[in-house]
């Protein structure tokens, strides 16, 4: 083959994460990433979401411009993310519970700053060091906040490789709509398992810097200004007023879930991430015996479903919620269906243990029969 | 209070025939008025810091990293992109900002309780990956915005509201010199401490950080000029008897000087 050839054959796309691959979840979601137009990654290694940060460390070195800096800590690296992308980069950093734990600071920041950004927490059992098995106890610290302050961040709950890779990519154009940070909540069993994506299907974003952003080339225009700081209390409140407004609209915009058999259920089973695979299999199952048993899966975690929710346990004699934690997502469940009480069921795994069939299934026979069942009966106390 | 000075100056109008303009606000300054406290320095260096940006040309492509403490509203005065960022996080901040974006010029202005302590780690890593980024830091030896604690740059023997019996070394180790430390890391292309008690050594500092943004624009690595400065409020003292103070006991405690000049190693 002569040079020439070569030459014309040369893919400049070379670097475009595509086609129909076998992959492990943190590598779906950077493949995503980078067509979402992320050109930009920060972050540390911590198991289980090792597989990110190396996918990056060599990824964005031929995405034109791209950038990869491991940093020092988990501080250091949300900071950095906080400098590129009010830079005006899209720029993501990854990380596991303790390590997302060291990044709230920054991650409050980012929030009140109203910055762009994508952060993934491979959640593992904590609380402390915990494990790096599965768990989902990080459920509060993404929806309710976090880190210090009255803010909130887009929380996407995938549940398989392909959905990693397409939140990936809706992360950052949420994030952007918005300029509100936004987080993939996932685990160990997301993060590591392998499945079919099909990257072609993630649309390609050639992202530009936005006008707000800081940087050179600033000839004719004022200086642009990214804070958190309105020492005057009239001021920040007309700034907390702004933000909450923006909630808003944001919660009554952008809403996700998928529902699955819920149409004549009698029983709604609400699961997220991993666990709702589990679930779903479970669901299926038991259909085909003539069981009237639903699912809802909330896609955002925050903003979350509460008004399907709440219309759907109108409908069926009982609600049981799967986490894999002492319970969190449930106290969400406990306030859609405030108004129109329906016996609340909890089934968790606890300690990284996953769910197997029958730790689904035994407790949902038992429900179905029961809607009563005093083992799973759950309420806030 | 640009306003009120706006409204002054129209009042005042600049004699035109015959005159010129020969000393001046730096452009790289606006109109506001400094807030800092009688006997503080932060605005000389800030001063320093514009007329430097004015004379190198670059204040288009200036971005700077605003710490916490008494300059947290630094970016009332430059009249250039600013960024406030979290309690010593700084040079990190900087990092994501001069790699995203390797045009700009990027000042990291701190003080000490940010850069020395809480940030202890965000600068030494920043410094020896030779970050494209200029550090000013400003030791006064005390925290400043808190109301007068022990900072690791007091001196010993330093009585500070939080060493109310004097820095006890026993307890709190001796003072920390940074330039000293920065400058034994590889990615450091300069690093120099200067005083801002008097004119003379203002005239240091201002040469120095010209010197460190010209490092930058060439893309030597790593600059950081540290600043002795004196808080008269926290260390009640007179701003006469502040000053004095920097150049006699801070002096004997810090050497001024260039620790490491990349150029002079050849």
């Amino acid at each position: 083959m002569s040079q020439m050839t070569a030459e014309a054959m040369k893919d400049d796309l070379a670097w475009l994460p595509k086609g129909r691959q076998l992959m492990k979840g943190n590598h779906a979601v950077c493949a995503g990433a980078i067509r979402a137009g992320c050109t930009a990654y920060f972050g540390y290694p911590i198991t289980p979401q090792n597989e990110a940060i190396e996918y990056m460390s060599g990824a964005l070195l031929d995405v034109p411009n791209g950038i990869f800096l491991q940093g020092e800590s988990e501080v250091a690296s949300i900071n950095m993310v906080m400098g590129a992308a009010a830079a005006g980069r899209r720029v993501m950093t990854s990380s596991s519970s303790p390590g997302i734990s060291l990044k709230q600071e920054g991650i409050s920041y980012i929030a009140m700053m109203e910055l762009p950004m994508l952060v993934m927490n491979v959640v593992r059992c904590g609380p402390g060091l915990g494990n790096i098995a599965p768990h989902q106890g990080d459920y509060f610290q993404a929806v309710k906040g976090g880190g210090h302050g009255d803010y909130r961040l887009i929380t996407l709950a995938p549940a398989s490789v392909h959905e990693m890779a397409e939140h990936a990519h809706l992360g950052f154009e949420l994030a952007c709509k918005w300029r509100n940070p936004a987080m993939i909540l996932t685990d160990g069993v997301i993060g590591q398992m392998m499945e079919p994506v099909d990257l072609d299907a993630i649309p390609v974003v050639d992202w530009k810097k936005p006008d707000w952003a800081m940087g050179v080339n600033r000839t004719g225009r004022k200086p642009n200004l990214v804070t958190s700081i309105w020492l005057d209390p009239e001021d920040m409140a007309q700034k907390h007023l702004e933000i909450i407004d923006k909630y808003e609209r944001l919660k009554a915009a952008e809403v996700r879930f998928e529902e699955y058999m819920c149409d004549d259920a009698e029983v709604l089973c609400v699961a997220y991430g991993s666990v709702s695979r589990a679930v779903m299999g479970t669901v299926r199952k038991l259909r085909e015996e003539g069981m009237k048993i639903g699912l809802l899966r909330p896609i955002t975690l925050w903003p979350y479903p509460y008004a399907t929710l709440r219309e759907l346990a109108k409908k069926v004699k009982s609600v049981v919620t799967y986490e894999m934690s002492w319970g969190q997502m449930i106290e969400d469940v406990a306030l859609a269906t405030r108004l129109n009480p329906v016996p609340l069921h909890f089934v968790p795994r606890h300690g990284g243990l996953t769910f197997n069939p029958n730790d689904v299934e035994t407790p949902l026979r038992a429900i179905y029969a029961n809607p009563q069942n005093s083992d799973t009966l759950w309420e806030i106390s | 209070m640009s306003d009120a000075i706006n409204e002054l100056r129209a009042e005042v109008p600049l004699p035109q025939e015959g005159f010129e303009v020969v000393y001046q606000r730096p452009h790289s300054l606006n109109d506001t008025q400094f807030t800092y406290c009688p006997g503080c320095q932060h605005g000389q260096v800030h001063l320093c810091i514009a007329e430097a940006i004015d004379e190198l040309e670059i204040k288009d492509r200036m971005i700077g990293m605003a710490p916490v403490g008494c300059s947290v509203f630094a970016y009332w005065f430059f009249d250039f992109d600013f960024i406030s960022c979290p309690h010593g996080r700084a040079p990190a901040v900087a990092t994501g900002i001069k790699r995203a974006d390797p045009e700009a010029i990027v000042l990291s202005y701190q003080g000490d309780g940010d850069l020395a302590s809480i940030g202890a780690a965000e600068i030494v890593h920043a410094a020896n990956r030779g970050e494209q980024i200029t550090v000013v830091f400003i030791n006064n030896a005390i925290y400043g915005m808190t109301g007068g604690q022990m900072a690791p740059t007091s001196l010993e023997g330093m009585v500070t509201s939080t060493s109310p019996r004097g820095r006890d070394v026993s307890i709190a180790g001796k003072p920390i010199h940074v330039v000293e430390m920065l400058s034994t890391l590889s990615g450091v292309a300069y690093a120099e401490r200067t005083t801002a008690h008097d004119p003379k050594g203002l005239i240091k500092t201002k040469k120095a950080i010209k010197k460190a943004f010209e490092y930058q624009m060439e893309g030597l690595g790593f600059t950081i000029v540290e600043v002795l400065c004196g808080c008269a409020i926290n260390t009640r003292r007179t701003p006469k008897d502040s000053a004095a103070w920097v150049g006699e006991e801070m002096n004997k405690v810090f050497q001024v000087g260039v620790f490491k000049d990349i150029k002079e190693e050849g």
